[in-house]
């Protein structure tokens, strides 16, 4: 593993629903400790992309490198002691497990170094108290932080995160991208798919649009407009 | 006639059907997989407690540090070998695969063994009885039934206070998930299969020492443990040795009134409980009756 090279590759990355084919060679690096912000309309491939990564997908074509290693046939709980973790699209809690439960599921792969859940807590402090509650009597903004919580829980380098604000109140909204700002000051890695783009913009350093299962751009957030994301966004100026 | 006396016989004959219905249930809870070959599973615990124990000439009781570890085995082969390549292709698939190796197995017993009726050896515990007032207690039975009792506890104690439990759970709760957030599925359903071949093997032995069986007595068995199952509510043990105890008790006490109807009103009940609560008199958690959910489109 070189150091200077980045920390998660994905090249050619062809990915299928059955016949319906949901990724077309979509390729995309991230340095480590970067913060890449994947963005595109419903159905762009946004989730596929993310699920791809964490293994929860295979990939018909293509590679996924983590640190140099090829993960492409790496079953989940592998990509994930090797520190990949994922935050998946609404939440996915166990309803009948505890909070405290939630997060100990989540470190089940963990390698060394997971996150004792003292630490968990004092970075969530709104779940601390309703450890002993079971997931499903949670309020959303609750369940997200516990959904975060249980991903962190195996200690990751990468954190994937697919639309931690949907559904919740700007205020939630706002704690919750607090703690991705002391993650990422800690140096963890972070993908992040979000549907405000003013608030990927802020919290990135490189930008991903993709399109229609394609990547329509891909740069750092100092080089491009709003504009131009937008253009990318809906596919305008394509030739 | 004798009610109380009928009662307690009841509640003891109910713990053996619990016995037999906890693998069931967590196989279901857990892989959502109906095991038709359950039954007949149990029976072969019977006749490999016939084979070992007449090999050692002990009583079965003996042999069971032998026998259980093997059943366990052979659970988990079967879910390796079998029920887990079966699962990939559908729900449909397990279920045929299951009751083809039911025929497969009633048929294979009566080739090795005949279709003689058998009995285990049970030493001195097989006839002998204390009495309290009015109503006599078969040591056997009584044996039988605290033995469902510690299993199911046990297994309830490791479901809620261990890793593996804790892993279980969430299977049980949403599969895609607890794959995605790290649990190693496959030995989680291997060790369950695991355990329920080996409590469908303990409760072989009780059938096989109270009673006796041959090779077709496992269908029986099994309608009886599905039925302690749906009764109690799918996914909860506590549900299912209640759903064992409401079996045995109609069973014992219709049988008391005209014993011609005592199986009737078992699957009497049974029907009745469907009608007027579907999922179970103690459904442990909505999800075990969802459908899974498929990968999600974005």
């Amino acid at each position: 593993m070189t150091p200077d090279g980045p920390l998660l590759e994905i090249a050619g990355l062809d990915v299928f629903y059955g016949d319906f084919q949901a990724l077309f060679g979509v390729s995309m690096s991230v340095a480590r400790g970067c913060v890449t912000a994947l963005v595109g309309a419903n159905g762009a491939g946004k989730t596929t992309l993310l699920r791809t990564i964490a293994g929860a997908q295979a990939a018909e074509r293509g590679v996924v490198r983590y640190g140099g290693t090829d993960i492409t046939a790496a079953p989940p709980h592998r990509r994930i002691s090797r520190g990949i973790a994922l935050v998946p699209e609404g939440r996915k809690l166990f309803p009948s497990l505890t909070v405290e439960e939630n997060i100990q599921v989540g470190a089940v792969a963990a390698a060394s170094g997971a996150w004792p859940l003292e630490r968990i807590y004092d970075a969530f402090p709104m779940i601390a108290t309703r450890r002993k509650q079971r997931a499903a009597t949670l309020s959303g903004g609750e369940q997200q932080a516990v959904a975060i919580a249980r991903a962190l829980a195996a200690a990751p380098s990468v954190l994937l995160l697919d639309e931690i604000s949907l559904g919740l109140a700007p205020r939630v909204v706002e704690e919750l991208y607090q703690v991705l700002h002391g993650l990422r000051a800690a140096g963890t890695t972070l993908v992040i798919v979000e549907q405000d783009l003013s608030r990927a913009m802020d919290a990135s350093d490189q930008l991903v649009c993709l399109l229609e299962g394609r990547v329509a751009l891909a740069a750092a957030v100092t080089e491009v407009t709003r504009d131009l994301v937008i253009a990318a966004y809906f596919g305008q100026g394509r030739s | 006639m004798n009610w109380v006396n009928a009662v307690i016989q009841g509640i003891l004959l109910g713990g053996q059907y619990a016995l037999i219905a906890c693998g069931l249930s967590l196989a279901f809870g857990v892989m959502r997989i109906v095991n038709l070959a359950h039954g007949d599973l149990a029976i072969c615990g019977a006749y490999l407690g016939l084979v070992l124990s007449s090999a050692l000439g002990v009583p079965v009781w003996v042999t069971l540090p032998l026998l259980l570890p093997a059943a366990f085995a052979a659970g988990m082969a079967l879910q390796v070998l079998l029920l887990g390549r079966a699962l990939r292709h559908g729900v449909l698939a397990p279920v045929l695969v299951t009751f083809g190796l039911s025929a497969m197995i009633e048929n294979l017993l009566q080739v090795a063994a005949t279709s003689d009726p058998r009995g285990l050896n049970g030493g001195a515990l097989t006839l002998a009885s204390f009495t309290v007032g009015s109503v006599t207690v078969s040591w056997l039975f009584l044996a039988a039934f605290l033995t469902a009792c510690a299993v199911l506890s046990g297994l309830q104690l490791a479901l809620s206070r261990t890793s593996w439990g804790r892993q279980v759970r969430a299977i049980a709760d949403d599969l895609d998930t607890a794959r995605l957030v790290g649990v190693n599925v496959a030995p989680v359903f291997a060790t369950v299969a695991g355990i329920a071949v080996a409590t469908a093997a303990l409760a072989g032995v009780f059938i096989g020492t109270i009673g006796t069986f041959d090779p077709l007595a496992g269908t029986n068995t099994l309608i009886f443990a599905f039925e302690a199952v749906v009764i109690g509510g799918i996914g909860s043990l506590a549900g299912t040795l209640i759903g064992g105890i409401a079996l045995g008790v109609t069973q014992v006490v219709v049988g008391e009134i005209n014993q011609a109807y005592a199986v009737l009103a078992v699957h009497l009940l049974f029907l009745a409980v469907l009608v007027v609560r579907p999922g179970g008199l103690f459904a442990a958690h909505q999800a075990a009756h969802e459908p899974r959910r498929q990968g999600a489109l974005g």
